[in-house]
């Protein structure tokens, strides 16, 4: 290959995935969520990890077969992390040291309560209401907790990967809310188109699900509460969706400039083509009505990829199953691809994952090259009874085999965030 | 020193301290005399002695007192500050560059609700089916918007919201390292020509017992009164007196600034951030990497300081700062301002930026362990290392 095949339309690196790496309520690695995914099989299941009488949301997509050495969100956001991490890294026939950055979608920590309970139980009694923090102080003045500020911190997680690792300077740990797996990308194409490194480590994680974060999103109504059957409750594009289902997961992919990759006769996966973000100001919770944040974000991920609207073959859709979303989504991409979005496929993997919030991102990019690579386009499920405002070609409940050489993925979330990534297949 | 078109330059700083709001007080005290007056609440989080908010006239940034509302005190720092960043950078009423801008905001988490966690746990002491209190509790006591508030990357929406800065918005976590790689990858972004305008900060605030709690953890926190930066007794605690801070900054390449005519404040001339153990001078070998670049050479060079405080780590910092740059004044303005963890970084370049800027002979604000400046600096460098982990070095220039 000459050197300008290594180059965009816009003379900037190429960038190529070479290792791909996923766990999910369906499983753990790529083989089994690819085989679960494409057979339309739900992951959403009853919860177990907390108890759940009273609470109106009782189902979620938690990953439960892993063995923690300590019950909390920081240990079960590095476990998923460094599980999909050692799977990408084999993929792409990395050993030894990564020797590039670390983008981390984390989410936001905040202390488990199994904690403030221990700590309530060491304490002097109360001396007036509200004054636990003064107490937990005092058991902590007396005898610092390093384990507990440990599971408070929110470089924690990146600290650990990027020492088993071997990555480069310092971690970025970010969250652009349910954007955060697609902004972590965004962030290693954008090092690697900068010169600053050949390869970059990207990684979207969520191990999240306790009982508060639960009742905080349900709080805001953001939930699905047709617990019963848990399989059938993300039903995304339906008229009966009626909100998220909250889940776990992680993914993560090897980014490299293509030139690299070749130079090292390593398999390349994909392209990461290109990416597109456009900011919210309409609502802390809702998007714009006229959809045109999300519009310029798919168009600017259309432009940054240097491909038109009708190269498009395949989308992986954000579809959360909330009444707000999959409108505005189908809004945005209505107005995009126009009357050529009727010979689009459009499918929402949280039909059967659920929606991984951090990690969404990441594991749905995961998915979509994968698509690719397979021919074969997974489902949405639980596609029972149309929204008949949004017509799109969903994949109704079963797989589709279908050749696609390129893919958009989009992924929106709170605080206005968007954010979309254009895939192609692997330059023949 | 040549200038390149995708030089980086500070073209508008937003700050707010226990020693005032905006630019101007922080100016009066890079140019006095004298250290500033010391500024601590001691009785309110006793014994741990913070740095307090200044008295804030919120509406002046955040005019609706909707938008107010939606908030609690950490967003609101940060949304005011980015607000008072863009007004200094001339861009507040600029709707076409606020909506094409990119922002990159270095967080924490919002407040928690102290009542509702005290109601629950002082519950849990007198009950054993503590997971099925917690449900009954949360479902009936929490605020449904409290949610918002808290999470970490609702600073940066309400910007966007407040402010319309939406070219891009970007949430960083992870405690020092989150402001110094929002800072690094704005600097690498615009040089790339990928961002030609980047608003990039962050807010702290030190009141609050669930941050405290969050040192204390660790045994980091100072206890008592305040003491100098450079000299905290290790008996009093772990050496950090925290400080309720925001700090953004208006990035520019050079050839958008001058462009539309901005003022600049000062070039970044490189930045770095790295990490890993502490042992054995590997930090201090990674801080002679990540201070490369500096030489020295050019006129007198100044340092902010971004040291926490916490016992054992600053004295190693001030060590290596005097063997790096034997001839350069050190600043260490977490004596100044409180330490403010996210947002240490962007406030030691907001300070930096002013000092150059204003050709300020930045008096010493730890007498007995700073030297006097003979001269105004035309090179600043900043430093943060992280109370913990990660450290970060900023080299700035001024303009000439």
């Amino acid at each position: 290959m000459t050197k300008a095949a290594y180059r965009d339309h816009l003379g900037r690196p190429i960038v190529a995935v070479t290792g791909m790496g996923v766990i999910t309520s369906l499983g753990q690695g790529l083989k089994d969520n690819w085989a679960a995914l494409s057979g339309g099989v739900s992951g959403i299941h009853g919860i177990t990890r907390f108890p759940v009488d009273g609470l109106n949301t009782r189902i979620a997509g938690t990953v439960d077969f892993v063995d923690l050495p300590a019950e909390n969100p920081v240990e079960r956001s590095y476990f998923y992390a460094r599980e999909t991490t050692e799977e990408a890294l084999a993929q792409a026939g990395l050993s030894g040291d990564f020797g590039g950055p670390l983008f981390l979608a984390a989410p936001p920590i905040e202390p488990e309560w199994s904690a403030r309970f221990a700590l309530a139980d060491r304490a002097p009694p109360s001396q007036r209401p509200g004054d636990a923090y003064d107490r937990f102080l005092t058991v902590l003045r007396d005898k610092p907790d390093p384990a507990l500020y440990e599971a408070w911190l929110f470089g924690a997680i990146s600290e650990r990967l990027a020492d088993r690792f071997g990555t480069r300077g310092l971690p970025v740990t970010l969250s652009t809310a349910c954007a955060s797996g697609a902004t972590a990308i965004q962030l290693g194409v954008e090092a690697i188109r900068q010169g600053r490194t050949e390869r970059a480590l990207t990684v979207g994680t969520d191990g999240s699900v306790t009982a508060e974060a639960l009742i905080r999103f349900a709080l805001l109504s953001a939930l699905s509460t047709q617990n019963d059957p848990p399989q059938k409750a993300s039903k995304p594009f339906t008229k009966d969706r009626d909100g998220f289902v909250i889940a776990e997961g992680a993914a993560t992919l090897v980014l490299e400039s293509l030139e690299s990759a070749i130079a090292r006769g390593a398999r390349v996966l994909g392209i990461m083509k290109g990416c597109g973000e456009k900011a919210d100001h309409f609502h802390r919770t809702r998007s714009s009505p006229d959809g045109g944040p999300a519009i310029a974000t798919i168009r600017a991920a259309l432009e940054d990829a240097g491909i038109a609207e009708d190269a498009i073959g395949y989308i992986n859709a954000h579809g959360t199953s909330t009444p707000e979303n999959d409108k505005m989504e189908y809004l945005a991409m209505s107005t995009v691809f126009g009357e050529g979005l009727s010979k689009i496929a459009v499918s929402s993997n949280k039909s059967m994952i659920g929606h991984t919030l951090t990690a969404a991102g990441a594991i749905e990019a995961v998915f979509s090259l994968q698509t690719m690579l397979t021919g074969t386009l997974p489902p949405t499920i639980n596609y029972q009874n149309p929204d008949p405002t949004i017509v799109l070609d969903v994949v109704p409940n079963v797989k589709r085999d279908k050749q696609v050489s390129a893919v958009l993925s989009n992924s929106f979330g709170f605080g206005g965030q968007n954010a979309s990534l254009v895939m192609t297949a692997e330059p023949a | 020193m040549t200038k390149a078109p995708n030089d980086v330059v500070i073209t508008g700083i937003g700050i707010v301290t226990c020693q005032g709001v905006g630019t101007e007080p922080h100016i009066a005290l890079l140019k006095a005399g004298s250290a500033p007056e010391l500024k601590i609440e001691a009785e309110r989080f006793a014994p741990y002695p913070v740095h307090p908010m200044p008295e804030i006239d919120w509406s002046q940034q955040i005019a609706k007192r909707g938008d107010q509302r939606q908030m609690e005190n950490w967003q609101r720092l940060g949304v005011f500050t980015a607000g008072l960043a863009l007004d200094d950078a001339g861009l507040k009423e600029n709707a076409e560059a606020c909506g094409t801008m990119d922002m990159i905001v270095a967080a924490g988490g919002g407040e928690r609700d102290i009542n509702v966690d005290s109601l629950i746990v002082d519950e849990g002491l007198k009950r054993n089916d503590r997971e099925h209190l917690l449900n009954e509790k949360l479902t009936t006591e929490l605020r449904p918007t409290l949610f918002l508030a808290q999470l970490s990357n609702l600073m940066a929406g309400n910007i966007s919201i407040v402010h319309k800065v939406t070219g891009s918005s970007r949430t960083f976590m992870g405690e020092e390292a989150a402001g110094i790689s929002a800072i690094e990858t704005a600097f690498a972004r615009i040089r790339a020509g990928q961002s030609t305008h980047t608003l990039v900060g962050g807010g702290f605030i030190a009141e609050r017992p669930d941050v405290i709690l969050l040192y204390e953890a660790l045994g980091a926190h100072a206890t008592g009164g305040w003491t100098p930066l450079w000299s905290r007794d290790p008996e009093a605690g772990g050496g950090i007196v925290s400080g309720s801070v925001g700090a953004f900054l208006v990035l520019e390449s050079r050839a958008h600034a001058e462009a539309r005519g901005a003022r600049i404040y000062a070039m970044i001339e490189d930045i770095g951030g790295d990490r890993g153990g502490r042992e054995d001078g590997r930090l201090e070998r990674r801080l002679d990497v990540l201070a490369g670049l500096a030489n020295g050479e050019g006129g007198a060079t100044v340092v902010f300081s971004g040291a926490s405080g916490i016992n054992d780590l600053s004295t190693r910092e001030k060590t290596w700062l005097e063997g790096r740059f034997p001839n350069a004044p050190v600043r260490g303005y977490a004596g100044v301002t409180g330490h403010a963890l996210e947002t240490q970084f962007p406030l030691g370049l907001a300070l930096a930026g002013l000092a150059l800027a204003n050709e300020a002979k930045v008096p010493a604000f730890d007498p007995a362990g700073e030297t006097a400046m003979e001269r105004p600096a035309e090179t600043a460098i900043v430093t943060t290392i992280g109370h913990h982990r990660g450290e970060g070095v900023a080299i700035l220039k001024a303009e000439k």
